[in-house]
């Protein structure tokens, strides 16, 4: 058992879910308090120790089902055992069960939600209808049972006797079908007595972007280390003494030492500098392969910083920031942004001038030197006019401005592309479509101005 | 509390008026039987708080709270010198006794000012800590926190470390709305409060307002659900429909139609917006079995 359960560890850390020694020995005591037998307790106990979270939850869920499956499965056809071998009342149980029988305590399963009882029922009706005589697709079979047994949604039609049967929920019922589905693939390995082979779980239903450059996994490495390195930026100036508040209180204690006169003063500590940060985000059809890169990134950097104000645009710019704080699930977010940004006028295609003169007017009062500007974007305004001269009132407003540009140097400046119109007011333009040029950003970043004030 | 098993805690939270579902009656019990701290994160009123509260009342444990903000800092979490004393202690004392006396004495627990975590740690009964919204803070009071939890010890420099002689049990509760760091989750048992299932809130609802009538309290839910559903700036929470529940019952409603629904409808949804957003969707729902079946 242990070794299985490391196993299924090891599988967690495969999809990114942060599973520490101190977990797993949590995880093993805690299983010493609970029941083995019982499958919920055992998959919370499990829960509750390992995902921390609720994305590693819906990991932990995914991956519970199709390790302890498999690995029983596993075990099955390694020791040649079969049901029908080895339990002879399985066998007959087809002829002796009452078709009627079986629905209503199926019904009364659904009802009182007792997974044990309805994965025993769902094993107990695929008997009945003869194993192995299915069409041999799984989905079919398990219709064609569900049809027959007269379980459907909604309202139930009353009982044989007469009285009122409590309607069954759309999801209780495909609460049975998943376990008719893993009864009957239990099924088909045992008569094939091979496994279907195991896929990577992103291939399943992980409610993560793709994008078709990078790998997101990296991606979201990386921002977290980039999180880590703005949390710290500019903790190094604490302790200077230059404009430092005397802490009157920490004076008085310290005071005591020397008989309550205030001999040494104490200062207050300087707190990290939480600069207010703008993001602008260009969301339009030419950096599509990046603006998930940039979305997820802009995710990110709400996680840490309280104020951080952001925006999306294409021909008009919207800001977004209430989106990010709203939501936390990133799918969601990238949904409503495309959905309800509000951003694309007529023609779709970015309009960096109209951009920057909009963001003058309604945003400018707000910044000031202690406010840094970060745009994400190709500089590509499909020839209309790039209003350099408004982007340099919005740089000298600002205290710094920085450029991230998903395409490479190379193609800077070619066709429409007007980045060194921009890049002289800007405070660093960098390249950014690989998740090292991101780090090389933060680098930057945090080492050569990290205590501007 | 019975800590025999998940089902003897469940029964002993639903005797103190919280009913837990599986998930939290299980952590709720490995809580007490690892000593481990739990943190539970969710949407905002589900009963994460409760939770807590009704583990401190199922257990007969005295309730230690520690509401965390923004800038909250150890002086005002765990301890703070009572320096004003100290300060007499030294001017009274100084005749009698040498500076040795005074040093020593001066930093004893007497003059120790107890904050909520030093209460909960030096507490000789044992008690139930709850640190309430724990994501308001920063991230430094978060690594504060760190040796508190795992060894349920504290260390105060010029006292030395302080152990705890009885096993609080620990809850933290999070809004989601930051990520919480690593090493804080890892220190725990993670539980995910949701709103509940229709079933499970009606149960809710009736057992803080027995004299409502089935079919009214099966109604208030569904529609709360139905509210739920819409994307609200502040959802409804379990605390609200209890509070629905109440002034129906006062208002002395037969049933939930559109009228009383416009009424009412301010205790469970408090944005502007919102409400508007709430007429527009669900009370118009509400008015269709009203014309069919008078």
């Amino acid at each position: 058992m242990a070794a299985k359960l490391l196993g299924f560890c090891e599988e967690l850390r495969g999809e990114g879910v942060a599973v520490g020694t101190s977990e797993l020995l949590d995880a093993f005591a805690a299983l010493g308090h609970v029941d083995w037998t019982s499958r919920a307790d055992f998959r919370e106990a499990l829960a509750a120790t390992i995902a921390k979270s609720q994305d590693d939850r819906r990991v932990f869920e995914l991956l519970f089902d199709r390790y302890f499956f498999r690995t029983a499965e596993a075990e099955a056809v390694q020791r040649g055992v079969t049901e029908h071998a080895e339990g002879g009342p399985q066998a007959g149980e087809g002829e002796r069960f009452d078709m009627d029988e079986l629905s209503e305590a199926i019904r009364e399963a659904i009802a009182a939600g007792d997974e044990d009882a309805m994965r025993d029922l769902a094993r107990l009706a695929i008997s009945a209808f003869g194993r192995g005589e299915g069409s041999g697709v799984v989905g079919v079979d398990v219709q064609r049972i569900r049809r027959t047994l007269g379980l459907t949604a909604g309202t139930q039609p009353p009982a044989a006797d007469g009285s009122e049967r409590p309607p069954i929920e759309r999801d209780q019922l495909t609460g049975f079908e998943r376990h008719l589905r893993r009864e009957l693939e239990r099924d088909l390995i045992e008569r094939t007595e091979t496994l279907p082979p195991s896929r990577p779980l992103a291939e399943l239903d992980r409610a993560l972007p793709t994008s078709p450059t990078q790998d997101l996994a990296a991606v979201h490495r990386a921002v977290a280390q980039m999180k880590r390195r703005l949390a710290t930026l500019g903790h190094e100036q604490r302790g200077r003494k230059k404009g430092q508040h005397v802490d009157v209180r920490r004076t008085m204690r310290a005071s005591l030492e020397t008989g309550g006169v205030p001999l040494r003063l104490r200062y207050r500590p300087k707190r990290p500098r939480r600069p207010e940060i703008y993001v602008l985000c260009d969301v339009s059809t030419s950096v599509t392969s990046a603006s998930v890169f940039f979305l997820s990134v802009l995710h990110a950097l709400h996680d840490s910083f309280r104020k951080l104000r952001s925006f999306v645009f294409i021909e008009r710019i919207s800001e977004v920031t209430e989106v990010f704080e709203h939501e936390r699930d990133f799918a969601v977010i990238a949904q409503k942004i495309s959905s309800e940004g509000g951003v694309a006028d007529v023609s779709g295609y970015t309009d960096y001038g109209r951009v920057w003169l909009e963001f003058l007017t309604e945003i400018s009062e707000d910044l000031d030197p202690r406010s840094t500007v970060i745009v994400l974007g190709d500089a590509r305004t499909n020839g209309r006019e790039p209003h350099a001269e408004v982007f340099a009132k919005v740089a000298g407003k600002a205290g710094r401005l920085f450029w991230l540009n998903p395409e490479p140097k190379l193609y800077w400046n070619y066709g429409d592309s007007v980045m060194a119109a921009y890049e002289r007011y800007c405070d660093g333009a960098f390249e950014c479509w690989t998740t090292q040029h991101l780090q090389n950003f933060v680098d930057v970043v945090a080492g050569a101005a990290p205590a501007t004030e | 509390m019975a800590d025999g098993s998940v089902a003897e805690v469940k029964q002993a939270l639903a005797d103190v008026g919280y009913l837990a579902d599986e998930p939290a009656a299980l952590v709720s019990f490995l809580a007490q039987q690892l000593d481990k701290p739990v943190l539970v994160e969710g949407p905002a009123g589900v009963g994460k708080t409760e939770l807590a509260k009704a583990l401190s009342r199922a257990s007969g444990r005295e309730l230690v709270r520690l509401q965390c903000y923004e800038g909250l800092d150890e002086a005002k979490a765990m301890y703070e010198w009572n320096y004003r004393k100290q300060l007499l202690r030294i001017q009274a004392g100084g005749a009698q006794g040498g500076w040795d006396d005074v040093q020593d004495d001066i930093f004893s627990a007497e003059f120790l000012l107890e904050r909520p975590l030093m209460q909960a740690i030096a507490s000789p009964e044992p008690v139930v800590l709850l640190i309430d919204e724990i994501d308001k803070t920063d991230q430094e009071f978060e690594a504060m926190l760190l040796e508190l939890l795992s060894d349920f010890q504290m260390t105060i420099p010029e006292l030395g470390r302080i152990e705890a002689t009885t096993m609080p049990i620990v809850v933290l509760t999070s809004n989601d709305s930051r990520e919480l760091t690593e090493a804080l989750k890892r220190r725990c048992l993670y539980l995910w409060l949701d709103y509940p299932e229709l079933e499970r809130e009606m149960e809710i609802v009736r057992l803080h307002t027995p004299e409502l009538s089935e079919t009214l309290a099966r109604k208030l839910v569904e529609v709360i659900r139905m509210v739920r559903g819409l994307d609200l700036k502040k959802p409804p929470s379990i605390a609200e429909s209890i509070d629905w529940a109440r002034s129906l019952l006062l208002m002395g409603a037969e049933d939930i139609d559109r009228e009383t629904f416009t009424k009412s409808m301010s205790i469970i949804v408090k944005h502007r917006t919102d409400i508007d957003l709430v007429a527009e969707r669900v009370g118009v729902k509400l008015a269709d079995p009203l014309r069919t079946e008078g």
